[in-house]
């Protein structure tokens, strides 16, 4: 699996990348909005999943989403908001606008494995077992 | 609490008293689980330490067992745990049981050992998403715990983001939820669909009306295994002839009562008891 993190604190991308490079995932990295786009149309690997924060420079997470959106080429990106915006308001928004899912910062890594378990997005057994368990 | 005198040593007490109340085993190893789950209740009552606490529990102090019992109940839980089951109820046991309900027009769900309400709410949903059919129906679902906070909190229906990250698809959120604050409140239609009761499965169980479907998930692995024999007929006594039981993902089949016919569908498999 191949995921696209957006995110403008370099702490965040960090931990998203860790754990998503945990169950395997080829991982890379935007900034915000503006450069994922960018990123986007350069690549000819699209990635799977995106997981994309809501308040950044530049372009914003709602507007990333509407853009993708756009691009039927780009239908099979599953995306996915990773915020501490939850603003119920924001949240139809957002999944008006195409988002797939929504994830409230903070959040544990458990909660992000089974919103992609959710997603169907393949999360090997031992890594949720070891989350999850007892 | 520091030991300026030589403690007794109060852990085979607990180890037997938490077994008598809940069934739950305590192996050696979980001396150290023991001393910080009960802690804060030792701190709570003003007691100096574990002894103070085991003698007020031998004096009969009903306050403090029901703050013990609590403590020692593990609660760990999430929104459609596992996803898969949860799948396996949608697409395949509910059209099933509805089907076979269809002229009794009632279906029946026992969550049954339900922590704060993740589980049976999670069915609510999907009945409410999923099925609009039963509306005119007569449908239950009892949630049963033996522990009283657990169950306070499921009924209360208020959960924090954290508690919401774990599992619940956003949709459902924007659907069932209302904003309280930092928390989010479960909407009151939902919660009139869930019947939560305290139920002790490690002692006799009240009369429960036959079950269409149970859940028994992620609670037997507390226990040893002739406990876990006697909850398993219980179940099979309490389920209607082609009703369903769900296990957590966890859970081995091996000890299983007869009568029990496992079936593979959405990734889990549930087991189904045969009809007479
Ligand atoms: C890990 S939780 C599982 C919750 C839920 N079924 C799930 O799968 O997410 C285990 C629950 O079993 C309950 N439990 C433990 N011993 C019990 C007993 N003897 N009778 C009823 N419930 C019990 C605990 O209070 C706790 O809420």
């Amino acid at each position: 699996m191949r995921a696209l993190v957006v995110d403008d604190s370099r702490a965040m991308r960090a931990l998203l990348t860790n754990i998503l490079r945990g169950i395997g995932a080829e991982v890379v990295q935007a900034t915000d909005g503006r450069d994922a786009l960018e990123q986007l149309r350069r690549t000819d690997a699209l990635p799977d999943l995106v997981l994309i924060d809501w308040h950044m420079p530049e372009m914003n997470g709602l507007e990333l989403v509407k853009a993708v959106r756009k691009d039927p080429a780009w239908k099979p990106m599953t995306l996915m908001m990773v915020t501490t915006e939850s603003e119920h308001e924001n949240m139809v928004r957002a999944l008006l606008a195409g988002a797939d899912e929504y994830l409230i910062k903070p959040f544990t890594p458990d909660a992000l494995l089974e919103k992609l378990n959710l997603l169907g997005v393949p999360v090997p057994e031992q890594a949720l077992a070891a989350v999850t368990g007892g | 609490m520091t030991l300026t005198e030589r403690e007794e040593d109060a852990f085979p007490f607990f180890q037997d008293y938490i077994f008598a109340k809940s069934a739950i085993v305590l192996t050696d190893e979980k001396r150290y689980l023991v001393e910080t789950r009960l802690a804060p209740v030792v701190q709570q009552a003003n007691l100096r330490c574990l002894g103070d606490l085991m003698r007020a529990l031998m004096r009969g102090d009903r306050q403090l067992e029901t703050a013990v019992v609590d403590a020692m109940t593990t609660n760990e839980t999430s929104w459609f745990r596992d996803n898969s089951p949860f799948e396996a109820l949608r697409a395949h046991v509910l059209p099933e049981r509805i089907t076979a309900n269809s002229a009794r027009r009632a279906l029946s769900i026992w969550s049954a050992a339900c922590s704060t309400g993740q589980e049976p709410y999670s069915i609510a949903m999907i009945l409410e998403a999923h099925f609009p059919e039963l509306s005119g129906w007569n449908v239950e679902i009892l949630a049963t715990d033996l522990s009283q906070s657990a169950l306070e909190k499921a009924r209360q229906g208020r959960f924090s983001s954290l508690e919401i990250n774990r599992g619940l698809p956003a949709a459902h959120l924007l659907q069932y939820f209302s904003r309280d604050g930092a928390h989010f409140q479960i909407n009151d239609a939902l919660k009139r669909r869930v019947r939560f009761q305290q139920l002790n499965l490690a002692q006799a169980w009240p009369v429960i009306p036959p079950q269409d479907v149970i859940l028994l998930r992620n609670v037997l692995i507390y226990f040893d295994a002739p406990t876990r024999q006697r909850i398993l007929a219980g179940v099979r006594a309490n389920l209607r002839p082609g009703g369903f039981l769900l296990l957590g993902a966890a859970e081995t089949t091996r000890e299983l009562v007869e009568g029990f016919v496992p079936i593979s569908v959405a990734r889990t498999t549930v087991y189904q008891l045969k009809e007479i």
